[in-house]
């Protein structure tokens, strides 16, 4: 009972948090409403015994990427927003409420039949969370784990190429840095903030 | 307990492990080779595509499985792994010139294309969901970067977050059928979720419908299927030219090689009515893609919708679901790579110092100042429309083939139909090639790698239809693992 009145607030604080962060004029008030729907996703984990992807979570998206978030708005300077909604704004909502009644039926009507993996709750209490990612990840799972690490890398270079390159000293007077290329920079800087100040 | 290591087969990925490698290298030569000489960058690319082709000879008819059955390595692999090779070294042969000319000659752009490459080599291999969207990811990553590359053109920076966010919702949507599969059948492994559907008979179960119905759509997205297709004509413009034909050939290829692994194992395509959906789509995406191609005056628009429209014949072979449907796409999409990088050759080859040349008007009188150009691309659009003798002609042949076996005569004839379409749009570019004035200050930028790209397509759109008999062996061997 207790468990579940804690899921219903992790999860509608959750959504609110999301929903916050989308709508929000004001784009620092969108970064700290993330910050909170992150930190409430980690509590939905704590109650499914995932204690170390709550951990990873809060440490990661929380932590590190949140305030690449907020280093990177402090250096844009960010102003209020426009809030506009498409023409399709209606035809999008209906359809997504449509798939996503969808989506809850078929996860409602379906009987769960499939086997189980070998790592049961029970085995897993046994040995300890972070000891069973590990054997996990570097004995099943070693293929994605290294594709992965393949992706961040090309994650990294791509972000460098499109964000650092031909950034160059002006000769201009007192020597002071071109940042003409701040117009062009935010498209790109959602994706991957952290390279972006890494690249410069 | 103490991690047991399982039985890790490298052999499985030697291609993609010393590609992989060697790219890295390529990041770290970068540093230390001035602007100028860039070039040998792309020099040690296509060093590097041709020793992974080497190390692919001591796989042939290996049958291996490894990673906890993540990857399998069979001919079927093999074959798109060839293909795929083949594919990235002319796009780097049609770059030289082009990076040259647009000013992104960075070395970033070889060693990107080759991590892409890597991606695409690695997805036919997948036999399970997780390392089936890490690579396409992996290939998916590289390219939302080569879009963007050219970053000072506000067109590329457009289609590349075009491609981005469409991209990665695809990708999500492609997650969300993973969850929906996984959770149904309770593992991740292909072949044991064919097992498991085929065993416990439910295939009418709601959450597998909703799985397929969310791969499709997601693996719609990639492909450029309609309704999915929204993308392609932007991106397709915006891009880099050798990176549109990467685009609309290597990530193709790749895409379908992997949705025919996971449709095939997964969902049991021969009882059902999935075939119905996938019917709609490919009657949708043929149709529009050729008559939307009809209106364009640009040529990468006008080949974007071509793509889309052979999406659309490609999906014919997978809803008739039989050897020789699965041969046909085999067969097609190694035709369709080197009959579109050759159009895209063509294209690229009109580019020069502060003309982009992507109006079909730019290509005006080109056949007169260079015959071979306007022989090379007759060739091509005979090609892309399935005439023979060419390599289009024989993978139609194929599908169509197929559609019928299968039952599927409406499909046949709406595909016959859509062909005869395509005539049209292809031969009016002929047409402004030969008969009109070509432009006074007409010069092609020709260069070695050009002319090799160039006559390996051509040749390569020819061989294949005069003798395809090796290709139909290997493909119609290849595709035995499905039945």
């Amino acid at each position: 009972m207790a468990a579940q009145l804690l899921f219903f607030y992790f999860g509608g604080v959750t959504i609110a948090g999301a929903i916050v962060a989308v709508t929000s004029r004001n784009i620092v008030y969108s970064a700290l409403s993330l910050l909170v729907a992150f930190i409430h996703i980690a509590g939905i984990y704590v109650l499914l015994n995932a204690e170390f992807i709550a951990a990873v979570q809060i440490l990661v998206y929380a932590g590190a990427i949140l305030v690449l978030y907020l280093f990177v708005l402090m250096l844009f300077n960010p102003s209020e927003e426009k809030l506009y909604l498409h023409k399709q704004a209606k035809v999008g909502i209906f359809l997504g409420v449509v798939v996503l009644f969808m989506m809850l039926f078929a996860g409602y009507k379906t009987e769960i039949i499939g086997k189980g993996g070998p790592l049961t709750a029970q085995a897993v209490k046994e040995m300890g969370h972070t000891r069973v990612i590990g054997n996990a990840l570097f004995t099943d799972y070693l293929f994605p784990f290294e594709v992965a690490s393949l992706i961040l890398l090309v994650a990294m270079f791509g972000a460098i190429v499109l964000a650092g390159r031909g950034v160059h000293r002006k000769k201009g007077p007192a020597g002071r840095i071109d940042l003409s290329y701040r117009d062009k920079l935010p498209k790109k800087s959602s994706e991957t903030p952290e390279e972006v100040i890494v690249g410069r | 307990m103490d991690p047991i290591l399982p039985d890790i087969q490298l052999i499985a990925i030697l291609p993609e492990i010393i590609l992989a490698l060697l790219a890295c290298g390529l990041f770290v030569a970068e540093s230390f080779i001035q602007r100028e000489k860039k070039e040998q960058l792309g020099y040690y690319a296509i060093g590097a595509l041709a020793l992974t082709l080497l190390s692919t000879i001591p796989l042939w008819g290996k049958e291996i499985s490894t990673f906890s059955g993540m990857v399998v390595l069979d001919s079927y692999a093999l074959f798109f792994k060839t293909a795929l090779i083949l594919i990235s070294a002319i796009i780097i042969l049609m770059s030289f010139e082009y990076v040259k000319i647009e000013r992104i000659n960075l070395g970033e752009y070889y060693g990107v294309i080759l991590f892409a490459t890597v991606g695409m080599m690695l997805m036919p291999s997948a036999n399970d969901l997780l390392s089936f969207y890490l690579s396409l990811e992996l290939m998916s990553m590289s390219l939302y970067v080569l879009v963007a590359f050219m970053r000072k053109d506000p067109k590329s920076v457009e289609s590349g977050i075009k491609y981005f966010l469409t991209g990665v919702l695809a990708s999500g949507i492609i997650l969300y059928g993973i969850a929906f599969l996984y959770g149904t059948s309770g593992t991740t492994n292909l072949g044991e979720i064919s097992v498991f559907i085929k065993t416990q008979e439910i295939g009418s179960s709601p959450s597998l419908i909703m799985a397929f119905i969310l791969m499709i759509t997601g693996f719609g997205f990639k492909i450029a299927a309609v309704p999915f297709h929204m993308w392609a004509p932007d991106v397709y413009e915006g891009a880099p030219t050798p990176v549109t034909a990467f685009l609309s050939s290597g990530s193709k290829v790749a895409a379908f090689s992997v949705m025919l692994r996971v449709f095939i194992n997964s969902f049991d395509l021969n009882s059902g009515s999935w075939w119905q959906i996938l019917w709609i789509i490919a009657v949708m995406t043929m149709t529009l893609g050729n008559l939307v191609a009809l209106t364009q005056t640009k040529l990468k628009r006008m080949l974007a919708y071509s793509s889309i429209a052979h999406a659309g014949y490609l999906l014919m072979g997978l809803i008739a679901a039989s050897q020789i449907g699965y041969a046909g796409i085999m067969i097609y999409l190694v035709g369709y790579a080197f009959m579109t990088l050759g159009a895209f050759t063509v294209i690229v080859l009109l580019c020069r110092k502060n003309h982009r040349g992507d109006q079909i008007s730019d290509l005006a009188g080109v056949a007169r100042t260079n015959p071979f150009v306007g022989l090379t691309f007759i060739l091509f659009a005979l090609s892309l429309i399935g005439i023979p003798p060419t390599a289009g002609f024989v993978g139609k042949l194929f599908l169509f083939n197929a559609a019928i076996q299968g039952g599927f005569y409406w499909l046949a004839i709406i595909g016959v139909l859509n062909s005869t379409v395509s005539l049209y749009y292809y031969f009016r570019v002929v047409r402004v090639m030969y008969m009109d004035e070509p432009a006074e200050d007409l010069a092609l930028s020709f260069s070695p790698g050009m002319k090799i790209a160039l006559g390996f397509t051509a040749g390569m759109t020819l061989l294949l239809g005069l003798y395809p008999e090796p290709i139909i062996r290997a493909a119609i061997d290849s595709v035995k693992i499905f039945l």
